[in-house]
């Protein structure tokens, strides 16, 4: 895989940078958790599981840039006495790891995180994260909101910086527990599908047809082995 | 580097464990013959929790399920992809075909759709009807019985409707509608288009004591546990285990080429271990091509001899011809009424749509010969990557600014959630002569085998049905108060057209047919070269139907393999 030698390329120049600055590999101590946690649960062949290893063994983003992703992130979705915010669901440590899994990103989120910084020193003199909220908003608000009818790649850089961040901030969070659990989804269980519920069909002014449903699976036969006449109707 | 030979000699040596490859197996093995079944992948049982990926939660992957890895998601249960390291492919003339290969036990069908179609008794003849292409050698009387088996042993779901070119069966019965599909069922009706259950391989009801029944997680393309989806693996290899025959499984091997003595006869294969990167020899009376359509043909060609010079089975010159997949066309619509859902139930259902359209329409009033049916997908599914991406970009229906930060948008995911419905149209292309794949003798894989070359285009008639879908999707998003997504795809884009093989329903490499000079086996999946070779994956198919094939291929290798047990007991073979 040529994607698995440019990452060990780019592992040498970020592992560099990050020694330079901080004289350790950061974030070595949680990776193992990780990694054996992912051994265990989710179905990975050895290979997958060493590239996993890999990605997770790498620092990309330096300390600056993983705490201003985490001032970010947490202005999009923040805490709150009803939510719980980006940070409280780990996303800028996945934001990390997909700037590694999917490299073409990380230009785009280590160029946009300087312009965020280069913005607010020169209009607040101070770097983004150290901003008050207020401050912070007034640089927001220039660039979160975009014209869907001009083409993506004709928005300015740093309004399509902004819409990455929200876009990976609003998918790690959702897929996360929390998000999860805040959506309300209330699948990924075992369970005996029966149909639209009645409330729901009646918001929606839907209904099934008694013919339609004459057809369907009786629930309460699922467990008895199927038996047909010659002609194949279902006599069990 | 010498050659390792096994002594023991097989009745059957069975080259693949998908489909084709599984149910050879499990009838020959039913049969009472030792068999030899030889998988270029690792062994798979998605029963095994080192395996599974069936009910895990987005954040135990820690890329959220992205398709960095496996091309389907990472908790997709198909292990390669349509790039497979060390094993290149390649094209010819700037033409374009992409090529999805699963080396695992039971192959492509651990993460299949499972959309489980009949061919109907046009479909064996559709020649006679607009002209194009050609009949196959045998009707739907011939494979209706095996049909029939099929239904009863593996289970489908679906109903008996009586329509001329989609033949009752042996159903269980459908899962109700899902919410999204009842809007489907009344956009489409209001434009004519007739809406059924769909057909599809799940146990919505218990058919035996060693398969559990569905509980509708909507994770069949991650492989089921209890093994209540058709798996070739779970439904077809573990059983034949347990059968009168002795079968012996041969994971991890690639099967290089099938070797022939002095008369030219099949003596066997030789396939290379991938674990010790050493090449070995089985001995079989008889050997059954199951790789998948193109790799079947490439092992044909790739085996040379002095009877045989232009590979095996190829005196005719058509070994890789007629190569074709489905067509392939999409449209999502954003629809209104489905903003604001109640999140109060459980819908995710079985893996894929509860309903679909069969083809309806009349190709004599079109400027194309053949259809194709719709599938539908939608509702309100796990989260995965991806999920929030522009959450509030359908603002612009309404006028409203469109990003922002904050909580404002928590209240957009949720109001958009489930509100998007998306219709696939999947169709018959016309099987031709110079769409094909042959041995590219520049290069060869990490196993020193060369490689296919793919020669493939598409025509007109192709590019006239996936205008016509894209008008009807349009027209089925508008009936249901719906916006379609995105501008139409004009000519310049072939009218949304996916690349040939992006269907994965690549069949026709190895046609059957009575004539030996058009066609490479005969009705019952023989090489007319050498008897004692067949293949039973889709490359014998004549052609492919607007249907999914692997019912077909089901059938028809069951076919073929009760006549290898009958060819085998009355010493022909």
């Amino acid at each position: 895989m040529d994607r698995r030698k440019s990452l060990k390329s780019m592992v040498l120049g970020t592992v560099a940078g990050g020694l330079a600055l901080h004289g350790c590999k950061p974030g070595e101590g949680q990776t193992e958790e990780v990694v054996q946690k992912a051994e265990v649960f989710y179905g990975r062949t050895p290979e997958e599981k060493e590239l996993n290893a890999e990605l997770h063994e790498i620092q990309f983003f330096n300390a600056h840039e993983m705490a201003t992703l985490a001032v970010l992130c947490d202005l999009i979705l923040p805490k709150s006495d009803e939510f719980k915010s980006a940070t409280d669901a780990q996303v800028p440590d996945f934001i990390e790891f997909m700037a590694k899994d999917l490299p073409e990103m990380q230009t785009d989120l280590r160029g946009g995180l300087m312009w965020l910084d280069h913005e607010s020193n020169s209009r607040f003199q101070m770097e983004f994260k150290s901003l008050g909220q207020e401050q912070q908003h007034k640089i927001l608000d220039e660039v979160a909101y975009y014209d869907p009818e001009v083409p993506e790649e004709e928005r300015p850089a740093s309004i399509n910086f902004f819409s990455l961040v929200r876009n990976l901030t609003l998918t790690g969070f959702y897929t996360s527990k929390i998000g999860i659990e805040e959506l309300g989804y209330k699948g990924n269980m075992p369970n005996v599908w029966d149909g639209v519920p009645e409330d729901v069909l009646k918001q929606h002014g839907m209904a099934y047809e008694e013919e339609w449903l004459a057809k369907c699976v009786d629930q309460s036969k699922r467990n008895i082995v199927a038996e047909w006449d010659e002609n194949g109707n279902l006599i069990s | 580097m010498q050659i390792i030979e096994n002594s023991k000699v097989y009745d059957a040596i069975i080259v693949g464990s998908g489909a084709g490859g599984g149910m050879a197996t499990k009838i020959l093995a039913d049969a009472g013959l030792n068999v030899a079944v030889v998988e270029a992948g690792p062994f798979f049982d998605p029963a095994d929790p080192k395996q599974q990926t069936q009910l895990k939660w987005p954040w135990e992957s820690p890329r959220r399920g992205a398709a960095t890895v496996r091309p389907f998601g990472d908790f997709d249960a198909a292990y390669g992809g349509w790039e497979i390291e060390g094993e290149p492919y390649t094209h010819k003339d700037g033409t374009k075909f992409d090529w999805f290969r699963s080396h695992m036990l039971g192959g492509r069908t651990n993460h299949w759709g499972r959309i489980s179609l009949r061919f109907g008794p046009t479909d064996f003849k559709h020649k006679d009807v607009d002209g194009y292409g050609d009949n196959w050698p045998i009707g739907y009387e011939d494979i209706k019985p095996y049909y029939d088996k099929v239904d009863k042993l593996i289970g489908v779901f679906g109903t008996n409707e009586g329509l001329p070119n989609d033949p009752d069966g042996f159903f269980l019965p459908p899962p109700k509608p899902r919410l999204h599909e009842l809007y489907y069922i009344k956009g489409a009706r209001k434009s004519n288009i007739p809406v059924y259950p769909s057909r599809m391989s799940m146990l919505t009801k218990r058919i035996n004591n060693e398969r559990g029944v569905c509980f509708y997680c909507g994770q069949c393309s991650r492989a089921c546990q209890v093994y209540a989806d058709f798996s070739a693996g779970t439904c077809l290899i573990f059983p034949a285990q347990k059968s009168r025959g002795q079968v012996d499984l041969f994971v991890n091997c690639v099967v290089r080429e099938v070797t022939t003595d002095k008369e030219g006869r099949a003596t066997g294969v030789s396939y290379i271990n991938k674990e010790d990167r050493k090449e070995y020899k089985l001995k079989g009376k008889v050997v059954v091509l199951g790789a998948s359509a193109c790799s079947s043909a490439r092992i044909l060609m790739n085996s040379k001899s002095a009877q045989h010079p232009n590979g095996l089975g190829n005196s005719s010159d058509h070994v890789g011809k007629y190569l074709h997949d489905s067509t392939g066309g999409g449209r999502v619509g954003f629809v209104p009424d489905l903003m604001n859902r109640k999140v109060s139930y459980n819908e995710d259902g079985v893996g894929g749509m509860h309903v679909y359209s069969p083809w309806w329409g009349d190709n004599s009033k079109l400027d194309f010969p053949r259809g194709y049916h719709i599938e539908i997908w939608g509702g309100m599914g796990m989260p995965n990557y991806g999920f929030g991406f522009n959450v509030n970009e359908f603002n612009k229906f309404f006028g409203t600014k469109v990003g922002g930060y904050g909580d404002v948008l928590r209240s957009d995911v949720k109001k958009y959630y489930g509100a998007i419905v998306g219709m696939s149209g999947r169709g018959e292309s016309i099987a031709r002569k110079d769409n094909y794949c042959e041995i590219d003798p520049t290069t060869v894989d990490q196993w020193g085998i060369p490689v296919l070359r793919f020669h493939y285009k598409w025509s007109d008639l192709e590019r006239n049905q996936a205008r016509h879908m894209q008008h009807t999707f349009e027209e089925i998003i508008h009936n249901m108060g719906g916006t379609p997504l995105g501008e139409a795809p004009g000519k310049d884009e072939d009218y949304g057209l996916l690349a040939p093989g992006r269907i994965i329903h690549e069949v026709g490499t190895t046609r059957m047919g009575d004539d030996p000079k058009t066609s490479v086996t005969n009705k019952f999946q023989q090489l007319h070269d050498v008897d004692n070779v067949f293949i039973v994956d889709a490359g014998p198919f004549v052609s492919q139907a607007d249907k999914n094939c692997t019912w077909t291929i089901l059938a028809l290798s069951w076919r073929a393999s009760d006549y290898i047990v009958d060819q085998l007991k009355k010493q022909n073979l």
